[in-house]
């Protein structure tokens, strides 16, 4: 009988095509996704050297970092000189190595992580990795995701493989259930919020618990997109009926014959009784509150109910980090975090770009006007979008006086047009709250899209439960 | 890649912690479809004002460090994207070694693909060396891979561990993927079981 394993371990083991003495492994790849900004030096170092994409079937390409939101970018002279230059390399990139492409005319393209799963891409068990840090979104599906840089993009095209030592194991627990207004991406801003954000640096996290399994996959997917805000490899959460119910009918997930092999096998994929983990942390999702960021980490997290925090209050080398932060946000110790007032709203990216996220947007919106100089809503792909549109979301949005976007990356990361200006203060659904990553100078503040909403509404930032008339 | 072997040089101070990749390259850079010509715009935002002028007080604007090949930086260096064009720009610039108490993995992996070596040290020791890199050009810091060691101006070392594949491709500046190709049966094997046992996948 073999030792209890962690669904980690499963995946792990499961992907082992070769393990050297000195633990040194190479791993099986079953996904490859690539997008624009990543992947150019990798096509171009094959070409040098001669190599083909050993898998083109695995590989899946589509532009997002760069492409615009706007109506008419089908037309490349509304991108930038170098912009178009990157996004016409994939396109040429895509044709030459003869890999899987959804380019910016296509209704399925989005961002990388939000096309994967929709289209079936990404399955349970399997191993994806992506040039791009939030890859780890796909462990929603108790799929192995993580990102890779430039040089392992190269490698897996050319091997489908990656030169790989293990990560040991973590568990975050999120016991009990969230209480109204709560979300998943409370719940992931709170984590990291306790762990830090290299507490989880040489991990591979498993999040389980009731308020997990209570989430919806596109909940998940916002819990495991952000691993890697904690430091994490990547984020797991073990497949049940619910994934199993999301990946059926997907236009490249199996079906018929395959399909029953499929289940079986997934039904697998759960952590062994008894199984050891490196490090557990524990919160209870009764506990756990909506939550803003206030400083430029992702470990700067604090319940809407608090104040701004006095850098004197922390230790070591965070002192000094926390006065840059308040200093680049423009915050004094003591303030009400609700006293923020806010000039742009963002709704979209990979961590909270998918349709539950726009409808609990909406449910906040309806009827409602916005207070904000501008905001916009970018949905994750061309077909959420199109949901969106079908199920009445998009003029609610239009309505309260968002601008209703094409899908992208957008002010997540400001690589395209959508950027902040200098000391623009924005509430933001997307995932980094960095010194200038929404733009130079510009102002973060990372939340779920129901506090964004509500920001949008009041002008300042606000606790959701006030507009959904919860007690607090 | 560039071997990595001995290396005796000035260390630029950045105490800092979570220094991220956006601050190493800012996004507008990622725009270049090659691996070179970084070095101009690392730091980018907190070494230039936004009319392209130098900030004076920024450690590799200062004549001591602009030619500096080691940094000595705060917790978690290199959290956030997994740009490699973060270890493009510290190369081009002629940073060849990183030393910090921890670093993001994604960054700390694509440094060894690029010939720069990260070096995980305790907090006391990287408190002494980052004291020492305050010396400015006089403190000269070696750092030597095979013998795994860290030696500060005033001759103390300090040892750190690094994992034993890694440090044999940067010693010998070796190219993972020929290495891997070698490797090809193995590959070719698996496929052929796993068709077999995830034919789905």
């Amino acid at each position: 009988m073999t030792a209890p394993r962690t669904l980690y371990d499963k995946i792990w083991d499961d992907h082992v095509v070769h393990e050297a003495e000195d633990g040194t492994c190479l791993l099986y790849i079953d996904r490859h996704l690539v997008h624009e900004v990543t992947s150019p030096q990798a096509f171009e170092g094959l070409r040098m050297a001669g190599r083909k994409v050993r898998a083109p079937d695995k590989t899946i390409a589509v532009p997002d970092h760069n492409v615009p939101t706007t109506q008419g970018r089908e037309n490349p002279d509304q991108m930038p000189e170098e912009s178009r230059i990157q996004v016409a390399a994939l396109d040429r990139n895509a044709r030459d190595f003869g890999i899987h492409y959804y380019p910016v005319t296509d209704i399925r393209q989005g961002i990388v992580h939000i096309v994967g799963p929709e289209q079936g891409w990404t399955l349970p068990g399997m191993t994806v990795v992506c040039g791009d840090s939030h890859t780890a979104t796909h462990g929603a599906f108790g799929a192995l995701a993580h990102g890779i840089g430039t040089s392992e993009v190269e490698h897996v095209l050319a091997t489908q493989t990656l030169i790989q030592k293990k990560s040991k194991n973590m568990k975050v627990e999120i016991t009990g259930s969230l209480r109204p207004g709560v979300t998943a991406k409370d719940i992931t801003l709170s984590v990291i919020g306790a762990t830090g954000a290299a507490g989880g640096t040489g991990y591979v996290i498993e999040y389980c618990g009731q308020a997990i399994r209570e989430l919806s996959m596109e909940g998940r997917m916002t819990v495991c997109n952000m691993a890697i805000e904690g430091g994490a490899r990547a984020g797991l959460i073990a497949p049940d009926e619910k994934t199993f119910e999301y990946v059926k009918g997907r236009p490249h997930a199996p079906k018929g014959a395959k399909w029953e092999a499929a289940l079986a096998y997934w039904k697998t994929l759960y952590t062994d009784e008894g199984a050891h983990f490196d490090k557990v942390v524990t919160i209870r999702g009764e506990d756990i509150a909506p939550v803003v960021t206030w400083g430029t980490s992702p470990e700067d997290v604090l319940p809407i109910t608090g104040t701004v925090p006095d850098p004197e209050s922390f230790t070591g080398g965070k002192v000094e980090a926390a006065r840059r932060s308040l200093d680049y946000m423009g915050l004094k110790p003591g303030m009400k975090l609700t006293d923020i007032a806010i000039d742009t709203v963002f709704i979209g990216s990979c961590t909270n770009g998918r349709i539950e996220d726009l409808r609990a947007a909406a449910e906040i919106l309806k009827g409602r006007k916005i207070k904000v100089k501008r905001a916009m809503v970018v949905p994750g792909s061309g077909l959420v979008r199109a949901q969106a549109e079908e199920e009445g979301l998009a003029q609610i949005f239009i309505d309260a006086g968002f601008e209703w976007r094409l899908a992208g990356c957008s002010m997540c990361l400001a690589m395209n047009p959508d950027q902040l200006q200098p000391g623009e203060r924005c509430a933001a659904t997307s995932n980094r709250n960095f010194e200038g990553r929404q733009g130079r100078g510009g102002r973060t503040h990372l939340m779920s899209p129901a506090m964004a909403a509500a920001a949008a509404i009041t002008g300042h930032l606000t606790d959701v439960r006030e507009l959904m008339g919860e007690t607090v | 890649m560039e071997k990595f072997t001995t290396l005796t040089g000035v260390a630029a101070p950045m105490p800092l912690v979570n220094i991220d990749t956006d601050m190493i390259i800012p996004k507008q850079f990622l725009k270049t479809i090659q691996r070179s010509g970084l070095g101009r715009n690392l730091f980018d935002e907190m070494r230039y004002t936004p009319d392209g002028q130098e900030i004076p007080d920024f450690v590799l604007n200062q004549p001591a460090y602009r030619s500096a090949q080691i940094l000595v930086a705060g917790d978690n260096f290199g959290c956030g994207s997994s740009r490699e064009h973060a270890p493009w720009a510290l190369l081009d610039f002629g940073i060849r070694c990183v030393i910090s108490t921890s670093f993001a993995d994604i960054f700390y992996n694509n440094c060894f693909k690029n010939g720069i070596l990260p070096v995980v040290l305790p907090q006391d020791a990287v408190d002494y060396l980052m004291d020492d890199a305050r010396k400015g050009a006089n403190a000269r810091i070696t750092v030597d891979l095979e013998s795994q060691t860290v030696t500060a101006s005033d001759g103390r070392t300090f040892a750190f561990e690094v994992d034993p594949f890694k440090k044999h491709c940067l010693l010998n500046g070796l190219d993972d993927i020929g290495l891997t190709l070698e490797k090809a049966a193995a590959i070719d094997a698996f496929e052929a079981k796993a068709a077999t046992l995830r034919p789905w996948a």
